[in-house]
């Protein structure tokens, strides 16, 4: 059982039908008992950095999901929810990360020159590293995202893009994994790597 | 780098997939959910449904049609049709949408882009605009191309820029259903005072119209057609191979 984090940021629509089209159960809560209660724990999320941590923080989940993880329930941010694992934002003001993977989230306009921000779209996966959720992909495989701040390419990225920049599209430190893209917006490539998290 | 993306548009009346040339005469092709699953299944890299329907009992069946999509199809989808406020951008996120398609909404009342950037995000608001030459000047038409807004669509797409819109669909009534390629003219005119996607549409009769458009105006970002891929005499695949062997990055 996986539970998707149900915080009050974003349409979790698409990602649970895309758990519930792969077979996996899956339930939607902020509930801290179902969240404990599953093997498994999905941070989505969209928007921006300081309201989404706002928003976690006000339902005492911040320090709570940092337990889980701390515990070795292994964890997939995804998108914005990705970007919260980090240290540090800098999304309208300076704001804390949940500090699971190290590292910082920096704003796209800075590193890009002339090219559309928002990032939107298609764009290919480059693996760097051995990465269990990425078991089923295969390096230049296209990925869906939307986002106009990323975590530049480091140690604990496991997958990164090209846009002006390296972009970090999968990070992992141990149990706590990352995806900058929409998993449950990419395809057949998106489900593979849903199905590798939930075989973990 | 981002790819560009090659999008089937399905217009949707009473829970069908139909088609009209120079937005009248209206066609049934197909039901949406087949449809989805096959270009879906040839390398689409987002689908556009727009509900045609003006009816309430038609509503439901459209929102019935993109719960059903969304649940098996899980590449972008974005929604047209009858969004006039909050509520309407509203109803169709929660059943499976992406990104939200403004148009004649957006005429009445401009102020909707700014208030559903504010709490969707850009990312998530297309201005979708009809527009067609008249007397030498690229004017905006509202009501499914019926009504002549007197808008001048440079300054009205310069404007839904400003107040947030994350991506603009130009429609071009002239060339629409023409299949002689796309308006390259205002395609270009258009993507000149934007900074953000910009997808092209009407016009399209072959594959050789879509590498034209890339390679002419490498700032538009996609390329939407309809007729020509509900028939199969164009292939989404096919355009996306011919665009590859072009030196066009796609994703195949």
């Amino acid at each position: 059982m996986i539970a998707i984090v149900d915080y009050g940021v974003g349409n979790l629509f698409s990602l649970s039908a895309s758990l519930k089209a792969l077979g996996i159960d899956a339930v939607v809560t902020g509930d801290r008992k179902k969240i404990a209660a599953a093997d498994k724990i999905i941070l989505p999320g969209v928007g921006a950095f300081g309201d989404a941590k706002r928003n976690l923080d006000e339902r005492d989940l911040t320090g709570f999901i940092k337990d889980q993880a701390s515990n070795g329930k292994p964890l997939l941010g995804i998108c914005l929810g990705m970007q919260l694992l980090s240290d540090v934002g800098y999304e309208y003001g300076v704001h804390e990360g949940l500090g699971l993977i190290p590292g910082e989230v920096r704003p796209l306009t800075e590193a890009v020159k002339g090219l559309k921000v928002p990032a939107m779209g298609w764009n290919a996966l480059k693996i760097v590293s051995e990465c269990p959720i990425l078991k089923y992909t295969s390096d230049g495989e296209y990925v869906y995202y939307v986002h106009s701040f990323y975590v530049p390419k480091g140690e604990y990225t496991a997958a990164y893009s090209e846009y002006g920049t390296d972009v970090s599209g999968v990070t992992r430190n141990g149990n706590v994994y990352g995806a900058q893209f929409h998993p449950e917006k990419s395809g057949a490539t998106g489900l593979k790597i849903l199905k590798a998290f939930e075989e973990l | 780098m981002i790819t560009k993306r090659i999008i089937p548009c399905l217009d949707v009346r009473d829970g069908r997939v139909v088609k009209g040339k120079n937005f009248v005469g209206i066609r049934d092709v197909d039901d949406p959910v087949n449809l989805g699953r096959r270009y879906n299944a040839a390398g689409a890299d987002e689908l556009v449904f727009y509900d045609i329907t003006a009816s309430s009992e038609g509503r439901k069946l459209f929102i019935d049609v993109l719960e059903r999509v969304a649940s098996e199809i899980f590449i972008p989808l974005t929604v047209g049709g009858g969004i006039n406020n909050l509520d309407d951008f509203d109803r169709v996120l929660k059943s499976g949408a992406d990104k939200v398609s403004v148009n004649s909404g957006a005429i009445r009342d401009p102020s909707v882009i700014g208030a559903a950037a504010k709490k969707y995000g850009d990312q998530c608001v297309v201005l979708s605009m009809d527009v067609k030459r008249v007397d030498g000047r690229f004017t905006v038409f509202g009501k499914g191309g019926r009504e002549n807004t007197g808008l001048d669509a440079i300054k009205w797409a310069k404007r839904g820029y400003r107040s947030g819109a994350g991506e603009l669909v130009l429609n071009s009534i002239d060339t629409d259903g023409v299949r002689g390629g796309f308006d390259l003219e205002l395609l270009e005119a258009v993507s000149d005072v934007v900074d953000i996607p910009v997808v092209a549409s009407g016009g399209a009769g072959k594959t050789e119209d879509f590498i034209e458009l890339f390679k002419k105006l490498p700032r538009i970002d996609a390329g939407l057609a309809a007729g020509i891929f509900h028939s199969g005499e164009v292939e989404i695949s096919d355009v996306k191979k011919a665009l590859k062997e072009a030196g066009i990055e796609v994703r195949i």
